[in-house]
């Protein structure tokens, strides 16, 4: 694979870093502050962009400004597989910008300043991760994330948002320290090096003579380290961090952090172990089995809740296990379907979180049982909301669907036809505890008793929507996810060039 | 003489280094003025670290041979000399000294407000003990040294320490002298097996196992009490919590040093076979410093009490990364003394800069006032983050080559650490939240002024630099620490061969 050294991966994360410090340094003008989130997000999805017609054709760009110790490095590494969650993250931190902005402002939260501060900080933290060359690079930004996204869910500084918080940062940077890290170590004293395997899914960085079961252990202690990915029993951080305002849960927790902790599982299955080295030692399917029990555990989990965003956190934690079901197969076309999901279930799961909010905002309610008629009410978001959930889902036309047609031919692939099963039984779990919410919103009869304040909003046409700068972005993001069902080509086309060979010339064998 | 480079620089360099401070505070008590005599120390001090710059610019990284050596004949009769280098080993120890004594001066500014004039005579005149201790190679010397500390340092916390001083001062006078003593005693016998105090000579000798045996006892106790080890860690949380600022600073940065350094410096060279028979014991002697120390700092109330445990888990990492034998574990160990030294400095100089508001150290007294003082968070949060080796920090570094050599060698020992490090997050970053958000916060405290900023951001500077660039720290200890690990080897290649 050809190598351009360039300063555009570290751009991407600078841009993001100055606006942060910019954002710190203008605390009492908020529209120049604001601005900084603006300007720091399009320059960053910007920098992204520009590297994408060269990564399409087959090439990366990296720039190591560190050296630490031998074989150890601060190195910047844009590939297709870092393009994918590098993408999503700085477009998606746009919209998110101006919902934060009519949120925030809505709502007339406190500590604003360091709210956008961190905000832009965690950003940095999941560019930085997506564009890491290797695992050194990769742990210090997974723990920046941690760091600083601590202060957002702890937000709004009560008895629960402390409880929170904690378990958060119990659970996140316990598991890093506990197993991450060891690995790392491991990795570093089994292979000698810590920089990802150069090009392809195939070859990983270990020796072929490395002691399996130490490789095997080293690969145990990285699926228990990042709980970021939230699989079973590492998931419960996500819910309690629901206590974060609305927007943090839109851009964090369906998106940045926890797309970081799948993108570092997914980065080291496949640069680190690498396909090959995961087939022989036998290790996809008990993973495949893992997420499973994950898909279907959290799925009927989130049937039992009332609260909106914690029935929304469950379906995160069931979402994500797709995209680590879809590599643990190891089979060309899982890969790319658990990959492509990466983007897919952002575009979704990010509106359904805003939405989330705007109602919030609009009616303050969390409820699920108190939104009876809201539909009527608020047309936008919940036509936004109703297409989100198709997504999740699976219908053909919205994103979801693409995903899952790729993980059911890629589970045929494997020979493992119980796979579908799951597939199946997921779907029909993700209709149950998404319909209702769209039934009773549009057909339910409005519940007198709910009494909600309108004197924060001013009604128009009998409609009672959040504010614009809100419903403008999920809107938009819903649409994006229809887009993305009608055409995958822009994501797909990342997808594949992660490694052409591997990727592209089996599915054509198979079909 | 063959391991001494004798002093290029036309100076005698490690001879001002010890002796200007020594002079700097004598002349101390010829000034009237206490405003004066704090300008004067600081001037000496920062003179002193400037003059200390040359060693590292101009040492030559591709030799493990001590350089910028002096060698005076001094009492023949006994064949002890005034022998004077540094190498890989001691270089940044001595830096790491003269960068700490003008900080140490500066944050006691306004904090020692009673016997100034004496308070700055027993700093410059431990600078001239700590240099003396890093830079002789004679054994008699190096006593004298490691001795010289004890007065200033017991008089820093008995005269201008906390409450509780007295006991603070006793405790700690008697575990070290009682330290001292077993060194004495290991210095003697081995002058009375060798003829020579010269500590390059004594590690070109072979002894017998026994003999070893018993001299790794007698300096292994003297050492891991100043390291400290459990359990012999008592006197350290008494002795951090009553002394002032600056003592505390020179007791964790330096003094803790002198005992890793001793391990370093001395076991590892001349007693080879008992090192490595050791090894196991301070394998598991060092865990359960790391755990034990971690666990208790998790308990803590006091923030001083919380620091001084977490110097006990931290040293624990060096003394295990000292008994690896092997180059990531050894230079993570020394980088760890450095990182040490840097970071839980600069945390001690955290709590006294609140103390200097509050007067009080405890954390829920403290706590909640990030927004009253922004910098100080800001601060207070990148050394928290080093002291939990954050990556990026310099203790990351450290901690992750003494992990790599731990694993490398034992996996055991390597999977019993991780608790350690786990711990070390959660105590920091417990203290980090109480002190930034967990009340309601004084409204009357100031937020960091010029001095106090400008005595943290050299601190600053090393953390990340260590942490994102730690070569320029590493290469000078190549050489030597190869050399170290070839004399290791070769001492228990002998004894296979015996």
């Amino acid at each position: 694979m050809e190598t351009i050294i360039s300063i555009r991966p570290i751009l991407a994360v600078l841009i993001a870093s100055v606006a942060s410090l910019l954002i710190m340094f203008t605390p009492k003008k908020p529209n120049l502050r604001e601005t900084w989130s603006v300007l720091g997000a399009v320059g960053t999805f910007l920098t992204v962009l520009s590297m994408t017609p060269q990564v399409l054709a087959g090439k990366a760009f990296e720039y190591t400004p560190f050296v630490i110790l031998p074989g150890i490095s601060m190195k910047f590494r844009v590939d297709a597989l870092g393009l994918i969650f590098g993408t999503i993250s700085s477009f998606l931190w746009i919209l998110v910008t101006f919902y934060n902005i009519g949120y925030m402002r809505s709502l007339k939260e406190h500590a604003q300043t360091r709210y956008y501060f961190c905000f832009a900080v965690a950003i940095v933290g999941a560019v930085g991760v997506a564009f890491s060359g290797n695992l050194f690079t990769l742990y210090f930004f997974y723990e920046i994330i941690t760091i600083f996204t601590y202060p957002l869910v702890a937000h709004h500084q009560d008895e629960e948002a402390y409880e929170g918080g904690r378990k958060y940062m119990v659970y996140l940077t316990g598991t890093a320290k506990s197993f991450f890290l060891p690995a790392v170590i491991l990795t570093y004293v089994l292979a000698g090096t810590l920089d990802f395997a150069p090009s392809g899914i195939t070859k990983g960085i270990f020796p072929a003579d490395a002691n399996p079961t130490l490789v095997t252990i080293t690969y145990i202690l990285f699926m228990a380290g990042f709980a970021k990915a939230a699989i079973m029993p590492f998931h419960n951080w996500l819910p309690s961090a629901m206590v974060a305002p609305t927007p943090v849960s839109a851009l964090l927790h369906a998106v940045a952090v926890v797309k970081a902790g799948v993108f570092c599982t997914s980065r080291v299955m496949l640069s680190v172990f690498g396909v090959g080295m995961l087939n022989s030692l036998n290790l996809g399917i008990p993973t495949a089995y893992a997420a499973s029990f994950t898909i279907i555990m959290a799925s009927v989990i989130a049937l039992t809740k009332d609260d909106l965003k914690a029935r929304l956190a469950y379906s995160t934690v069931s979402q994500l296990s797709y995209i680590i079901l879809g590599i643990a197969l190891l089979t060309p076309s899982a890969v790319t379907g658990g990959l492509i999901h990466i983007a897919n279930h952002a575009f979704s799961k990010i509106t359904l979180f805003m939405c989330a909010g705007s109602i919030y905002v609009a009616m303050h309610t969390k409820k699920i049982s108190e939104m009876s008629g809201m539909g009527r009410k608020m047309p936008f978001t919940f036509a936004a909301f109703s297409i989100a959930s198709l997504s999740m889902i699976g219908v053909p036309l919205v994103c979801g669907f693409v995903t899952k047609w790729y993980l059911a031919i890629g589970a045929m692939q494997a020979h493992q036809n119980i796979f579908l099963v799951v597939l199946l039984a997921s779907t029909l779990l993700n209709t149950a505890y998404f319909f209702p919410v769209i039934l009773r919103a549009f057909f339910g009869r409005p519940n007198e008793e709910v009494q909600v304040p309108t004197d924060h909003l001013t009604p128009t046409n009998g409609l009672q929507e959040a504010p614009a700068f809100m419903v403008i972005p999920l809107f938009l993001t819903a649409i994006g996810s229809v887009l993305l069902g009608l055409y995958p080509d822009y994501f797909m086309n990342i997808v594949k060039a992660v490694d052409p060979d591997y990727l592209m010339n089996i599915v054509k064998a198979v079909f | 003489m063959d391991f001494l480079i004798l002093n290029q620089l036309g100076y005698p360099v490690l001879s001002t280094l010890i002796f200007l401070p020594l002079a700097g505070a004598v002349v101390l008590f010829l000034l009237r003025n206490e405003t004066t005599a704090k300008v004067w120390s600081l001037i000496i001090s920062i003179v002193t670290f400037a003059l200390s710059l040359p060693l590292y610019f101009n040492f030559d990284i591709t030799t493990y041979k001590y350089q910028f050596a002096e060698h005076i004949p001094w009492i023949p009769g006994f064949k002890i000399n005034y022998t004077l280098g540094v190498d890989g080993i001691s270089l940044l120890l001595v830096l790491l000294s003269t960068l700490l004594t003008p900080i140490c001066i500066l944050a006691s500014w306004k904090y020692i407000e009673k016997r100034v004039k004496e308070f700055l005579f027993c700093l410059l005149l431990i600078e001239t003990a700590c240099v003396g201790v890093f830079s002789a190679l004679d054994f008699v010397l190096f006593y004298i040294f490691f001795e010289a500390m004890l007065v200033p340092m017991y008089l820093l916390i008995a005269v201008w320490g906390g409450p509780a001083k007295v006991y603070a001062s006793i405790k700690f006078f008697i575990y070290t002298m009682a330290g001292s003593v077993f060194l004495m005693v290991a210095m003697i016998a081995l002058y009375l097996n060798t003829g020579t105090f010269s500590i390059p000579e004594l590690m070109t000798h072979t002894y017998s196992f026994n003999f070893q045996f018993w001299v790794f006892l007698a300096m292994g106790i003297a050492f891991a009490i100043k390291v400290p080890m459990a359990p012999l860690h008592t006197w350290l949380p008494a002795a951090h919590v009553e002394a002032p600022t600056a003592g505390s600073v020179i007791l964790a940065s330096v003094l803790l040093k002198m005992g890793t350094y001793g391990f370093v410096r001395f076991c590892l060279p001349i007693l080879p076979q008992a090192s490595i028979y050791f090894a196991p014991y301070v394998f598991w002697i060092s865990i359960i410093s790391i755990l034990y120390g971690g666990y208790v700092a998790l308990g803590q109330s006091d923030m001083k009490r919380l620091i001084a445990y977490s110097s006990v888990a931290h040293m624990g990492f060096v003394t295990l990364g000292t008994f690896l034998f092997n180059k990531s574990g050894l230079e993570g160990a020394m980088l760890q003394m450095i990182n040490h030294g840097v970071t839980t400095g600069a945390l001690f100089l955290c709590v006294g800069i609140i103390y200097e508001r509050s007067h009080s150290r405890l954390i829920s007294i403290n706590s909640g006032i990030s927004k009253i003082m922004p910098v100080y968070i800001g601060f207070l949060g990148l050394f928290s983050l080093s002291s939990m080796a954050f990556p990026g920090t310099n203790s990351f570094v450290g901690e992750l080559l003494v992990l790599i050599g731990t694993f490398a060698d034992n996996k055991l020992i390597g999977a019993l650490t991780i608790p350690g490090v786990v711990l070390a997050a959660a105590y920091m970053l417990r203290l980090l939240q109480k002190i930034a958000w967990g009340g309601q916060g004084n409204p009357s405290f100031k937020d960091m002024n010029l001095r106090e900023i400008v005595y943290l951001v050299p601190l600053a500077i090393f953390v990340l630099w260590i942490g994102f660039s730690p070569g320029p720290f590493l290469d000078v200890m190549h050489a030597s620490v190869d050399h170290l690990i070839q004399q290791v080897q070769a001492g228990s290649a002998l004894a296979l061969v015996k």
